[in-house]
């Protein structure tokens, strides 16, 4: 069985907030949800499955009763921040399978406005807790031996950030909207070497929603068709220690498989959303994706080639985690937004991608350092 | 300075309790199982690698060499480096490097364990040979 073409995305909406201290986090989670649906021409009676992760307050059944949902399908997987990713996939098996036909996947939290829930520990937790990893110097490990065995370098992770200003100077909602350099990467503070400040995405209020549903009643929406044609999931640890390698994530098994389903290469891809938490983020799934050959990532990102209009793979081109938002620490599910923006034609004049009728929307979740898991989706404009 | 960071106590567990008692003794132990002969960290009852429950607590030589590491910058107990040693034995392991200079740490450097008090049980840490 293939989920290929079983399940279209049918609305879309990202909350235009990047700081919500008068909000409570439900009240996020329906003001996404709404918009969602409305993008869709649907309403709230005709939803029947739902998803959510661990951003949502209490979990699955709390936000069905605060929503006032009627559903026969819920699914809280929660793999960080590609959960929505996954929810994707997931989404479409249990509407290929029967099991509902019209889905609601939401996210919203406010991290920015006061410090958020720890996560509950795994099993490792008396054999690490106690060294301080932290988002930035998890991915400040990678980096560090990106740069040891492939010559990877600070300017060339630079151009990630680069390019994502580039496409949020067009973004009237992006939190950071200015067009930086280079050397204004590289002139930030140093956070946790090798990584600056401009290597790390913004921290923001907010949230986002999908509408997912069948061939038949997506054709009924009078709305552009985007489908998912391919997607794949995986999760990579240290694994009891052995052969350690943190030069590549679990996206080594999640996107060929996605590609695999599809039925297309990375050479078809015309817009890319990858998760940019970190500028090594992108430059580590661009390899595993197959967009270049592993350890050529830093070569292939630098010189604009992310860049819409200008280079090979234009990439985020709402400007990212790295400048527009990043809602909840979690920025799976605005990858999905902009591609799907992306392949409706609906993204800014300025950053559209001619012709785009092929996209994937790929992220991780966790720390790519200790721990992760990652989605990839293929997307396809109809 | 890393030094006056104040560790948390291990909470331990039936699995895990030898190491703990272990590193009262000084000792840094890991597992290996006989069935597979592959060694792991942390430890578990079962082997993450053939499944077989004959695994068995075995004191590591405490020699390491840095894999990879980060300086923390932004703490407000200051600058830390975390980081992944390779145990001589061949297991991979995060960890703090400590009582030295950070700014000099090298990816291939060799490392030992150094236990550091808690209210508990001592935790392992690594620092420069």
């Amino acid at each position: 069985m293939t989920i290929k073409g079983k399940a279209y995305v049918a609305g879309i909406y990202e909350h235009p907030t990047r700081h919500a201290p008068d909000k409570s986090t439900a009240q996020l989670h329906a003001e996404v949800a709404k918009g969602a649906i409305e993008d869709a021409g649907l309403t709230k009676a005709d939803i029947d499955g739902y998803f959510c992760a661990g951003d949502a307050p209490g979990g699955a059944w709390p936000m069905v009763d605060y929503l006032g949902l009627k559903v026969r399908h819920i699914d809280s997987t929660d793999t960080g921040g590609c959960s929505y990713l996954i929810h994707l996939g997931h989404a479409a098996e249990a509407i290929a399978a029967g099991k509902c036909s019209i889905a609601l996947i939401t996210l919203a939290g406010k991290p920015r406005t006061g410090p958020m829930p720890p996560r509950a520990a795994g099993a490792e937790a008396d054999f690490e807790a106690a060294y301080g990893a932290t988002t930035h110097n998890a991915y400040g490990m990678c980096a560090m031996r990106h740069m040891h065995d492939y010559g990877t370098t600070s300017e060339q992770l630079a151009w990630i950030k680069v390019a994502a200003s580039h496409h949020a100077q067009y973004n009237p909602h992006a939190m950071l909207k200015d067009v930086v350099t280079v050397e204004d990467v590289l002139n930030s503070p140093m956070i946790s070497d090798p990584l600056h400040r401009m290597d790390c995405c913004v921290v923001t209020d907010g949230g986002g929603a999908l509408v997912v549903t069948t061939p038949e009643i997506a054709k009924s929406l009078n709305k552009p068709l985007v489908r998912l044609i391919g997607q794949g999931e995986a999760m990579k640890g240290p694994r009891g220690g052995k052969d350690l390698d943190l030069t590549y994530s679990a996206g080594v098994w999640s996107g060929p498989r996605a590609f695999e389903e599809a039925g297309v290469t990375p050479k078809d891809i015309k817009y890319a959303s990858i998760y940019d938490s970190f500028t090594i983020t992108v430059l580590m799934q661009i390899e595993d994706l197959g967009f270049c050959r592993k350890g050529e990532g830093g070569k292939f990102v630098a010189d604009g080639n992310l860049i819409s209009g200008v280079g090979k793979l234009p990439f985020n081109t709402d400007g990212g985690g790295l400048c527009s938002n990043h809602p909840v620490n979690r920025g799976g599910m605005t990858k999905v937004i902009e591609a799907v923006r992306q392949l409706r034609g609906q993204a800014h004049p300025k950053v559209q991608v001619k012709n785009c009728d092929l996209a994937v929307a790929h992220g991780t979740g966790g720390l790519l350092g200790v721990r992760h898991a990652a989605s990839t989706c293929i997307l396809e404009r109809v | 300075m890393s030094e006056a960071r104040k560790y948390p106590a291990p909470l331990t567990n039936p699995e895990t309790k030898p190491f703990w008692d272990a590193a009262a003794q000084g000792k840094f132990m890991i597992k290996r199982c006989t069935a597979c002969g592959e060694p792991h960290y942390f430890p578990r009852s079962i082997c993450p690698f053939c499944f077989s429950d004959k695994t068995v607590w075995e004191e590591a030589s405490g020699e390491a060499s840095i894999y990879t590491f980060s300086l923390m910058r932004k703490s407000a107990s200051g600058p830390y480096a975390i980081a992944y040693v390779t145990l001589k034995e061949g297991p991979s392991l995060q960890t703090n490097i400590v009582d030295c200079d950070i700014d000099r740490l090298k990816i291939g450097q060799k490392v030992k364990v150094v236990f550091k008090p808690t209210d508990g049980a001592p935790l392992p840490f690594f620092t420069p040979v």
